[in-house]
């Protein structure tokens, strides 16, 4: 059976992969909406048609997106002191996970902005009004049940790749499993951190699909 | 004979039409050597060739084509939606081509439009979708509320306000349509195949609706349609595109009266009744028999009354049989046709005159038709 300590440990774990994930998805969130926005309105037959820079922000998320998430975390160390000021932590995943999740959420709710009807752009714009009218009134608005089932995926998806920030000693729920259950042969321990995990996904993507037919009711 | 004066009247008709468009208020749309070609990989499409065209205020103006004659090309040009690539827009004497953001979204107030598939915002209520114009125009909150109860009022959606637009029929959300482009008070409405996703029943009842509108606001309604029905239910007049050309213009019952170009009758054969079948086979070109009966076809253009004592004193002692007939009354105007049945001591040739185009269509026996 777990032994107390364990039981600390665990708990230890779990909040520590809450904040890696919860801090980072809001920072996906706040910087990948924008970039999805700009990435549809900028491309072509947006009404802000930017070519260029269209491709070459394209091409930076793509980057993002090629480069495994482990190989991430090591190669953006320089990055992660300049901004938390620490490579080892909690604080020091957060930035990786955060750089990870941008570009990846970024393009799931650039898909669901697309998918909004251009006729009821074309409405706006005959109803006078602006741009920034039609991204806040049309766009946002009509594409939001896409992008919180988007943002549902992302968090799943960052709840895996937080079971990697041991490597920089970061703690949370994987590095545990790893430490404990893999390491050390506690088979006890393996099995309860994906009990856990399991959960916690269940749950999060429970909320995401409630929230997405609430949405969708109107 | 019939044709040469109904030239001579379309000519009076619109010199008589000119200086009433002076008179008028505001609303009036002038487009000059109108063009616009798309380029594509595919390469060059002219959806639109040299149009010239003048609206008048307060007028129902109808644009019909078949799909793919620019007719959509050009009613969005008229708020620019798109952009003209030769040639000019007028709304009101203003040249719209040079304008700026700014000046697009003021010009899109005194604009306004309704879709086919009614392009109402899912995520807002009626409410919110018709208050949508003015709160981006900055109004204050409580004259927002007040100008929205109002055009609900106006379309007969009152007490819907609080609905998603999921929840309404399509012609509960064609008005909540209208509600929408009528808020800002525009002077023009621009509608986009407004009935063509609704059924019959509704489609009538839009119709009246946006006759009523324009009777009680005055406002010019510019319409583009397939459907010849639409344009004889509500129109004034009627402009004919064919493949980004104009093909004719004019006053409704005329257009349908007397069509000159064969879109414009390719249009109107929906609408026409076909001789019928079992007389249509037994019809011959020439009289076999001394007792034969003539099938003759009176055609009204608008000119012509269909005087019914008249074609019976023209007859004699008959016989003289109603075969088909199928007069509308467009404008005030009889326009259609009329096929009779002349006994064998009546002479087709009399009745040239009675009506504003005559033809024998053949002969059948007397125990015939």
């Amino acid at each position: 059976m777990l032994t107390a300590q364990m039981v600390d440990r665990l708990q230890q774990a779990f909040w520590d992969t809450l904040v890696m994930v919860s801090v980072s998805a809001g920072v996906a969130v706040a910087l990948g909406i924008p970039l999805a926005v700009f990435l549809v309105v900028s491309g072509p037959g947006g009404f802000l048609a930017a070519p260029r820079l269209n491709r070459a922000v394209g091409w930076l998320v793509n980057g993002f997106r090629a480069v495994p998430f482990i190989v991430l975390l090591v190669a953006l160390i320089p990055f992660t002191r300049l901004v938390a000021g620490t490579t080892i932590g909690v604080w020091a995943a957060i930035v990786p996970l955060a750089v990870s999740a941008t570009p990846f959420f970024a393009r799931i709710a650039e898909v669901s902005l697309r998918e909004v009807d251009p006729g009821l752009v074309e409405a706006a714009q005959s109803i006078g009004c602006r741009r920034w009218d039609i991204v806040r009134h049309v766009l946002l608005p009509e594409a939001l049940p896409g992008i919180v089932g988007g943002f549902t995926i992302t968090v799943v998806s960052m709840i895996g790749a937080s079971a990697m920030a041991g490597a920089v000693g970061a703690g949370g729920l994987g590095d545990v499993a790893i430490r404990y259950g893999y390491q050390r042969f506690d088979t006890t321990v393996m099995l309860v951190v994906i009990a856990i995990l399991i959960l916690l996904v269940s749950a999060v993507q429970f909320t995401g699909d409630l929230a997405v037919r609430r949405l969708k009711v109107r | 004979m019939a044709g040469a004066s109904a030239i001579l009247h379309r000519g009076a008709a619109v010199d008589a039409a000119a200086p009433a468009a002076a008179i008028r208020k505001a609303g009036t749309v002038r487009l000059e050597g109108l063009g616009k070609t798309y380029v594509s990989a595919a390469g060059k499409v002219v959806a639109l060739n040299a149009i010239d065209l003048d609206i008048c205020a307060g007028e129902i103006f109808g644009i019909i084509g078949r799909s793919g004659a620019g007719k959509s090309s050009l009613l969005r040009t008229i708020n620019r939606l798109e952009q003209p690539s030769s040639g000019r827009v007028l709304i009101d004497g203003q040249d719209i081509s040079g304008l700026d953001e700014t000046g697009l979204v003021a010009l899109r107030r005194r604009v306004g439009m309704i879709f086919q598939h009614f392009n109402l915002l899912s995520a807002k209520t009626v409410r919110e979708n018709v208050a949508l114009p003015l709160r981006v125009a900055g109004l204050p909150a409580a004259e927002i509320a007040r100008r929205v109860e109002q055009a609900l009022g106006l379309v007969g959606l009152s007490g819907k306000g609080e609905s998603y637009p999921s929840r309404l029929s399509g012609g509960q959300k064609q008005r909540v349509g209208i509600a929408r482009a009528l808020v800002s008070r525009p002077e023009i409405l621009l509608c986009d195949e407004a009935t063509s996703a609704l059924d019959p029943e509704t489609t009538g009842a839009i119709l009246r609706l946006l006759r009523d509108i324009n009777q009680r606001l005055g406002l010019t309604i510019v319409l583009i349609t397939h459907e010849m029905s639409v344009i004889r239910e509500i129109c004034d007049r009627v402009l004919v595109l064919e493949r980004g050309e104009l093909a004719e213009e004019g006053p409704v019952w005329q257009v349908f009266g007397a069509p000159q170009h064969d879109a414009t009758r390719a249009l109107l054969q929906p609408l026409q009744h076909a001789l019928p079948e079992d007389l249509a086979c037994r019809l011959r070109k020439d009289r076999r028999d001394p007792q034969d009966h003539a099938i003759v076809e009176l055609g009204f253009a608008g000119l012509a009354v269909p005087d019914l004592a008249r074609l019976a004193r023209l007859a004699g002692d008959g016989p003289l049989r109603l075969v088909l007939s199928q007069i509308d009354r467009i404008q005030g105007r009889a326009i259609g046709k009329i096929v009779l049945a002349l006994g064998p001591m009546t002479q087709p040739d009399a009745f040239a005159g009675v009506s504003d185009s005559m033809r024998v269509l053949g002969y059948v026996d007397s125990t015939d038709g």
